[in-house]
């Protein structure tokens, strides 16, 4: 019979000791060690290869010139080309017909609400519900128009800016400040204004307060107080209120006026990106 | 030390001493090749099975569908969501090793685990192709790389390798149709990712049975580190009966006045071992108790006229009993224990539970997430609107229309984004975003307190299942 290698080799040990513990003195496998050698072989290819070495200004490039931001760039391109047919399709489609196609308004609400997000929310806030002087896009209340098309117009021309002879445009007389009115005037015309939206007010300071209101306040927002969308006069008679429909702020609007801007998209986002927008503030919950 | 030349200092690295493992019959041999032609077959074979689940989702019986998340196995279809049941199962997996190494010792690593499943394989083609342990053990020790040397060598490395090429094939057929999946790869058609996991599973069966072997169990692998805590001395393992092979030695036909004990130091439980130890050094970190040892003596001892058993399956207390000569428990009596029966208890409840979620769970599903930026809109006639993302599982093959209503205070009402019915279709096998808007009229109670709960509730228009979640509305703060 062929011997028997001797596979139990006794090493001993160390020759440590720690109450009554000794350490065997096994030596390692012998492949660990070339596991060893070639990671640095293989770290040294790698710092060959790739960015490694921090120089004063940048790290060595590496043989293969990998870069992250090249590599963030190309997927940036490649979805850009992918999303490119999407976008054509959304120009070319009818702004109302969007909506009835599932594909496109799942595509244009998820495209316009990261253009929300980025553009929009700043003043708006990033879930749409606005803030003071800046309206809530989730309400069923527009001051120029709640359609698509007209939402659409809003994004491309803005409101009252000088940039864009096509934004939306009026301006509320200050009453008060230019002196249009009395003091006492104002504060009846306050009274029957908060009249009606149902809050309870002092019936001669309302009766006096709607002959003011038909003689100044009924051109823009009409004799019953609903507002007038073709010049952004707010409705008067409903529950939202824009800079709030307390006593002291109604009396600072009238007597000072508001003049709410909004910046034009057109010349920042291309159009299918305002028609993506539009679509996504259309289907925020208010859209009519 | 009595030396008083100066010793050379030990290598601290010692190459691997080469196994040689010798042929061995019996029934535990026999028993791994049975295990072997089941385990491999089930893994060759499983992504294979055709189930058919209607036009709309894949037939193949066993599918883990990364791109569209799924896993498919026969009749159950596991959601990302449902990720707990695979978590279960491996809470299963681990108890289950808990429980045969506490009855049965390292019996996962000897005769089931795929190390030692594709060794053993990859030993029998050395063996067909290279001849039994002293034929190789020759090969192994001429030096010079003859042509005979050369092609045995090349013979033996082929073939591995197309065993490898087998087993990383096989793998990526779990993951995609394996039909179509096969067609792809021969005509380079396949996705990168497929050819990488291909590759690269070839090279580790390569590496792991051809070469390093032992070297996973020992030095790679942290079960055999665990396993010390799950054995008992009343876990059945593998073991030799010192006391009645002690002293051993060369058999002899005559009578002699020197005591002689059983084992006749032939080595062959030592030349079978696929981990190259002997066992009659007790108990041991590298073994696997792959109970080939145990096949080899049983032969020896049968040839020489004495009672098989020296090298047996036998627990540390039948030890301490059979040398002091008292019976031993029966085999029954050490796997049945309060830790054994523990563990069946811990592995049971878990599986019954998995089986239980399995059969209750519904075929539809929802989440509700309130969309709470805003908390709620006041709309222009001063009632209050809250918002809701909820999302609608369908987990049937078909379109199903989903029914959307809630119940609670009765004067909340439910609009859906986008349609004036209250009805929507989810397709099949998916899942749909649906916003849904809930409206309070202004001065109800809904509307003026802080929290009002309710409970959304749909259901599958056509089936009548249902399916509901509970959240809760907020009204005006201020």
């Amino acid at each position: 019979m062929a011997k028997q290698p001797q596979k139990k080799q006794d090493h001993g040990t160390t020759g440590h000791e720690w109450d009554g513990i000794e350490e065997l003195n096994t030596p390692l496998p012998r492949w660990w060690l070339w596991t060893w050698y070639a990671c640095i072989v293989w770290a040294i290819l790698y710092s060959v290869a790739y960015p490694a070495w921090p120089g004063i200004k940048a790290a060595t490039p590496g043989l293969l010139g990998w870069s992250t931001r090249a590599n963030v760039q190309t997927e940036i391109d490649m979805a850009e080309a992918r999303l490119a047919p999407m976008n054509v399709k959304l120009e070319a489609a009818d702004l109302t017909a969007i909506a009835g196609d599932p594909e496109l308004q799942t595509y244009a609400a998820s495209a316009g609400g990261a253009v929300f997000k980025t553009w929009c929310a700043q003043c708006h806030g990033s879930g749409a519900a606005g803030a003071k002087g800046y309206p809530n896009l989730l309400d069923d209340d527009w001051l120029w128009g709640g359609d698509i098309e007209a939402i659409h117009t809003t994004v491309t021309h803005g409101i009252r800016n000088t940039d864009d002879d096509d934004a939306r445009f009026s301006q509320m007389p200050a009453f008060g400040r230019d002196e249009l009115l009395e003091p006492v005037q104002i504060d009846q015309v306050v009274n029957f204004v908060m009249s009606l939206s149902d809050t309870p007010q002092d019936p001669t300071m309302v009766a006096e307060g709607a002959v003011v209101f038909e003689d100044n306040c009924a051109a823009c927002h009409m004799e019953d107080g609903t507002g007038d969308r073709a010049q952004g006069a707010p409705d008067l008679t409903d529950a939202i209120w824009l800079y709030g429909g307390d006593f002291a702020t109604l009396k600072t609007t009238v007597s000072n006026a508001r003049f709410g801007v909004m910046p034009n998209w057109n010349t920042r986002l291309s159009e299918a990106e305002i028609r993506a927008v539009s679509a996504y503030v259309h289907q925020l919950g208010g859209g009519e | 030390m009595s030396q008083t030349e100066p010793e050379a200092p030990p290598s601290l690295y010692a190459a691997r001493e080469p196994i040689f493992p010798r042929r061995v019959k019996g029934k535990f041999r026999s028993l791994k090749w049975v295990i072997m032609a089941v385990t491999l077959g089930i893994y060759y074979l499983a992504p294979w099975i055709r189930w058919d689940r209607g036009p709309q989702l894949p037939d193949q019986a066993i599918l883990i569908d990364m791109a569209n998340r799924r896993f498919f196995f026969f009749w159950i279809e596991i959601w990302p969501h449902e990720f707990y049941f695979i978590a279960g199962l491996l809470v299963m997996a681990g108890l289950g090793l808990f429980l045969f190494t506490s009855a049965l010792g390292r019996v996962w690593c000897g005769y089931t685990c795929p190390q030692t499943v594709w060794t053993d394989l990859f030993i029998l083609v050395e063996r067909w192709i290279e001849g039994d342990r002293n034929a190789r053990l020759r090969l192994h020790r001429q030096k010079k790389l003859d042509f005979r040397k050369a092609r045995l060598r090349l013979t033996k490395w082929v073939v591995w390798l197309l065993i490898g090429m087998a087993t990383g094939g096989a793998w990526v057929f779990y993951f995609a149709d394996a039909p179509t999946l096969l067609v792809d790869l021969f005509t380079l058609q396949a996705h990168p990712i497929a050819y990488m996991f291909v590759a690269s599973l070839t090279l580790t069966t390569f590496l792991f049975g051809g070469f390093f072997r032992e070297q996973i169990c020992v030095y790679a692998c942290p079960w055999p580190r665990i396993q010390a805590a799950m054995m008992d001395e009343d876990t059945l393992t593998v073991g030799y009966r010192s006391w009645r092979g002690e002293p051993r030695g060369k058999h002899r036909k005559a009578e002699t006045t020197e005591p002689q004990g059983d084992c006749i130091d032939c080595m062959a439980c030592v030349n079978v071992c696929p981990m190259g130890i002997d066992i009659r050094d007790g108990q041991q970190l590298e073994c696997i108790t792959c109970a080939l040892c145990i096949d080899a003596c049983d032969e020896v001892m049968d040839k020489i006229g004495k009672p098989r058993g020296l090298i047996d399956y036998m627990a540390l207390t039948d030890e301490a009993a059979e040398r002091a000569g008292k019976p031993v428990k029966p085999v029954m009596k050490h796997i049945l224990r309060p830790r054994t029966l523990m563990y069946t208890a811990l592995w049971s409840l878990v599986g019954i539970g998995l089986v239980v979620a399995l059969f209750i769970r519904p075929d539809i599903d929802l989440t509700v997430a309130p969309v709470r930026n805003p908390t709620f809109v006041t709309l222009s006639d001063g009632s209050v609107r809250n918002t809701y993302d909820v999302r609608l599982r369908n987990k049937h093959g078909e379109d199903r229309p989903f029914l959307i209503s809630l119940k609670g205070d009765p004067a909340l009402r439910v609009e859906l984004e986008g349609t004036i019915y209250s009805s929507v279709t989810v397709p099949a096998d998916s899942t749909h975003l649906q916003r849904v808007y809930v409206i309070a009229p202004k001065g109800s109670a809904p509307a003026e307190h802080r929290r009002t709960e309710f409970r959304i509730w749909v259901e599958d228009t056509a089936s009548g299942e249902r399916a509901y979640k509970d959240t809760v509305f907020n009204g005006r703060t201020n």
